[in-house]
């Protein structure tokens, strides 16, 4: 049995080694200075996402990401490590969106893509650490959802089974197809570019990507349509322009603030059980230990 | 994340070095198979940007999962079930995400399912992967042997095993025996043939790297009553048909995560590689020329670790007040392990770019005969791959032994200690001036180089290029040096004396291998002048060693050979 599958993905900021100039004066995102790479969790969905191709032949993934035209690099990026393809929804107008504008479109081009069988996509994304657009698409499209899935037991034609990370422990669950699942970093690590892929796929673009390539490599974008990634606009997935971008955007930043930390890196404790006690509490609390 | 490749900017030099042009037009038979195939090259940009790409994920599997495994596979090392090798848990993460990289058969042509990329950047994958871990390299780099099969099997075995190579099975070459370590004409394993046309070996082999593999070139004696290499042939013994089994692993000081392996054959069901009889003369000598260049490339791997590990540390590591790397006896020794790391790779580039030009020659021979111009450039290649081989191997394993030992010494006590991987680097560094013969043995091959001139017509090569005026001082002394190694060899062989030949044979080798190197890396450095600095400290160093070589030789008397010898 084959499967449909589409992998939702975001080209994020790396804020995990974060420098001085990670955030400009006025508190915004320093883009330049953090690389843009692939969502994290969203590697261990592909992971998850292509194990089931392994298995099932046939089987094909396709990448569905959301951002600027060079969000493209996702989906190469993706097709290096398995992936069939993807699209790129890429639209001024769905710009400046919050979670529910962007769960709204991503369900319109969920819609647009036709059948499948199953969305997954991982928890959450690391430049907003919300984890609310898989479940708001499941929701407007909806499905049944499962969210801090580690991994996917098994998959059947009528059901999905997934073993669910939780706070204290694990919960096996089955869900009808199709339905959405999102994926936990303790997942399995996605799988490594491959290196026949790379140089199979390194020349695909989006539209706008193709424009700016050799005219050698336009010919060979025309000869081989799998290097074609399709660009979506917000009419073309026929979104109301009401709920997408800013206008459907509820969510308002009041403000922000550059926080500098001021603690000391050292502390003095009197050499007591008490104290001792007192800071592996606290250490345990904040996850510094255990 | 680490990142392995790009962190280290000398390998994109290398890699774009201007012989690559004609390297790359010919392996890819001027681009040809972008007809055939959807990850050919379209051009020569195409096909380097591949290269690049693909060493980057090389560097980034080696900066992440291979180098974070290394301490535990050396720790936890492989074991014997059953008759049968079962890896660190480490070496088997390792081998499965190489695999799914598709960083297998490397070298191997599109059409047996490979990548059919040249030596120089498999090389340098070599070189990338050995600095993450130098163990782990063997089991990664035996992936060489499908190149003997592809040079000497016939058809039907390539389209068997070496399909099975590209997908990620492994190999080895099951060589060494108990009574046959440098001597290999004294290999005993017996090969029987049968009535169908098959072959069963009997006997055993020691010392054998990965040798559980799923695909084994044996040497074997087929022909019965003979004690020379005359009597020996190649076999395959594919792991599916059974008869081998593992009588013990190695307790090793380094490279642990390796297995080396004892095997037993007990009618082991085999398959002739190649013609009877040429297994020693001439299918043992490529393999071996081949994985001499991958010990060099493990060899640079190791000097180049050593060199960080060392950098950091005397960065990092204060001591009446400052930083270590601030005293000269200090910094000197860190730079003179630069200039050894960069001259060896120097060296390592160099001679694998000889050797796919020959190759790739032999490759196109086999579709089409060569032109006369072609013919003499192959030949031209090929020989000096022959000088440059046993030299780089020689004078590369030796250069990481030093690196390693200095490594240690800049750490001082905690060195010395198990919690810095210095320890480990030394330990791994140790084997590679003894396997795939000796640094003694690399000096036998590369003597005939000295006393027929090889090396001199290449050195003189090197010295009429052109170069930017202020290199020119650095060529002066380059050719002052090879004024003394000229006149010292004349010394030499004025004797006409094999044994004080012998002797001297190294001095004389060494000589060589400092001027080439001196003037790689004054190549080098007149491509980029990231590599002036070493290109000076290096030549200085050389200086004095020709120097030293030069003395030695010109107060020695062939007589007094006498007084080393054994009672």
């Amino acid at each position: 049995m084959s499967y449909n599958i589409i992998v939702l993905a975001k080209q994020v900021p790396d804020t995990r080694n974060v420098g001085k100039d990670a955030m400009k004066e006025d508190g915004t995102i320093n883009r330049a200075a953090l690389p843009a790479i692939f969502n994290p969790e969203d590697l261990n969905a592909l992971e998850q996402a292509l194990r089931i191709k392994d298995a099932n032949p046939g089987t094909t993934v396709t990448i569905l990401t959301m951002g600027l035209p060079r969000a493209a690099e996702v989906i190469r990026e993706a097709m290096y490590r398995g992936a069939d393809g993807g699209i790129v929804l890429t639209d001024r107008v769905l710009g400046g969106a919050d979670t529910l504008a962007t769960s709204y479109s991503l369900a319109r081009a969920v819609n647009k893509y036709g059948k499948y069988d199953l969305i997954l996509g991982g928890r959450q994304a690391i430049d907003g650490d919300t984890a609310q657009v898989g479940p708001q698409i499941a929701e407007k499209l909806g499905l049944p959802q499962i969210t801090y899935a580690e991994e996917i037991l098994d998959i059947t034609p009528e059901n999905i089974t997934v073993k669910r990370r939780l706070e204290n422990g694990v919960e096996t669950l089955r869900a009808p197809l199709p339905c959405v699942v999102t994926v936990n970093g303790s997942a399995a690590d996605c799988r490594p570019r491959n290196a026949m892929r790379l140089q199979k796929y390194k020349y695909a673009a989006s539209t706008s990507e193709k424009a700016k390539l050799s005219e050698k490599q336009q010919e060979l974008l025309d000869k081989r349509d799998y290097l074609n990634i399709p660009e979506w606009s917000a009419a073309y997935v026929d979104a109301d322009a009401a709920q997408i971008g800013l206008p459907g955007s509820p969510t308002k930043v009041k403000a922000i603030e550059n926080v500098v930390f001021t603690a000391k890196e050292s502390r003095c404790i009197e050499n007591n059980d008490e104290q001792l006690e007192e800071l592996i509490k606290e250490l345990i609390a904040n996850h510094t230990i255990g | 994340m680490a990142n392995f490749y790009t962190d280290n900017p000398d390998l994109k030099h290398h890699l774009n070095h201007p012989l690559m042009q004609k390297i790359v037009a010919l392996k890819e038979r001027d681009y040809t198979d972008a007809e055939k195939y959807d990850y050919a090259p379209l051009d020569f940009e195409d096909a380097m940007d591949s290269y690049d790409k693909v060493l980057e994920v090389v560097g980034e599997i080696c900066g992440t999962t291979i180098a974070d495994n290394a301490e535990d596979v050396d720790h936890q090392g492989p074991k014997v079930v059953d008759g049968h090798v079962e890896y660190a848990d480490g070496t088997k993460e390792n081998l499965e995400v190489c695999r799914k990289a598709g960083l297998m058969g490397m070298s191997m042509p599109r059409r047996l399912g490979g990548l059919n990329f040249p030596i120089t950047p498999y090389i340098m994958a070599a070189d990338i992967v050995s600095r993450a871990d130098t163990g782990f390299e063997n089991l990664w780099g035996l992936q060489d042997c499908a190149e003997t099969i592809y040079e000497f099997a016939n058809e039907d075995q390539k389209q068997r095993f070496i399909p099975r190579v590209c997908k990620g099975e492994t190999m080895s070459m099951d060589l060494t025996e108990p009574d046959a370590g440098s001597d290999l004409q004294s290999v005993m394993l017996k090969a029987t043939e049968q009535p169908d046309g098959t072959w069963r070996l009997n006997g055993v082999k020691r010392f054998i790297t990965n040798g559980d593999s799923d695909i084994h070139l044996v040497l074997a004696r087929s022909e019965e009553g003979t004690r020379d290499g005359r009597g020996l042939s190649m076999f395959i013994y594919d792991k599916r048909d059974g008869g081998v089994t593992v009588r013990r692993i190695e307790n090793k000081m380094g490279i642990k995560g390796s297995p080396t392996c004892e095997l037993v054959y007990k009618n082991a069901k085999a398959e002739l590689c190649g013609s009877r009889r040429l297994g020693l003369i001439k299918y043992v000598m490529a393999l071996m020329n081949g994985a001499r260049l991958g010990i060099a490339a493990q060899s640079v791997g190791v000097s180049e670790r050593a060199y960080r590990e060392a950098l950091a540390y005397a960065k990092d590591r204060k001591q009446f007040g400052k930083a270590i790397i601030e005293f000269p006896a200090v910094y000197e020794m860190l730079a003179v392990m630069k200039a050894k790391l960069d001259a060896s790779r120097a060296l390592l580039y160099e001679t694998s770019r000889f050797v796919d030009m020959y190759k790739i020659y032999e490759d196109i021979a086999k579709e089409r005969s060569l032109t006369a111009d072609e013919r003499k450039e192959m030949k031209f290649y090929s020989k000096l791959a022959d000088a440059c081989t046993p030299l780089v191997k020689g004078m590369g394993s030796e250069y990481c032994n030093q690196n390693a030992y200095d490594c240690i010494q800049i750490h001082g006590g905690s060195g010395f200690m198990k919690d810095y991987a210095c320890e480990r680097v030394y330990r791994d560094a140790r084997i590679t001036s003894i396997y795939e013969g000796t640094t003694q043995l690399q000096v036998v091959a590369a003597i005939r180089h000295v006393t027929t001139g090889t090396y001199l017509s290449l050195i003189r090569d090197y010295e009429s290029q052109e170069i930017a005026e202020s290199l020119q001082p650095l060529r002066e002394t380059l050719k002052a040096m090879t004024a003394k190694y000229e006149a010292a060899v004349a010394t030499v062989l004025e004797a006409k004396d094999q044994t004080y030949t012998d002797f001297m044979a190294r001095r004389m080798v060494e000589m060589a291998g400092n001027i080439i190197m001196g003037y790689l890396l004054l190549l080098d450095a007149n491509r980029s002048a990231d590599f002036t600095r070493s290109a000076e400290v290096y030549v200085k160093l050389g200086e004095a060693e020709v120097a030293k070589h030069a003395d030695f030789i010109a107060n020695f008397a062939p007589a007094q050979v006498e007084m080393y010898k054994a009672d």
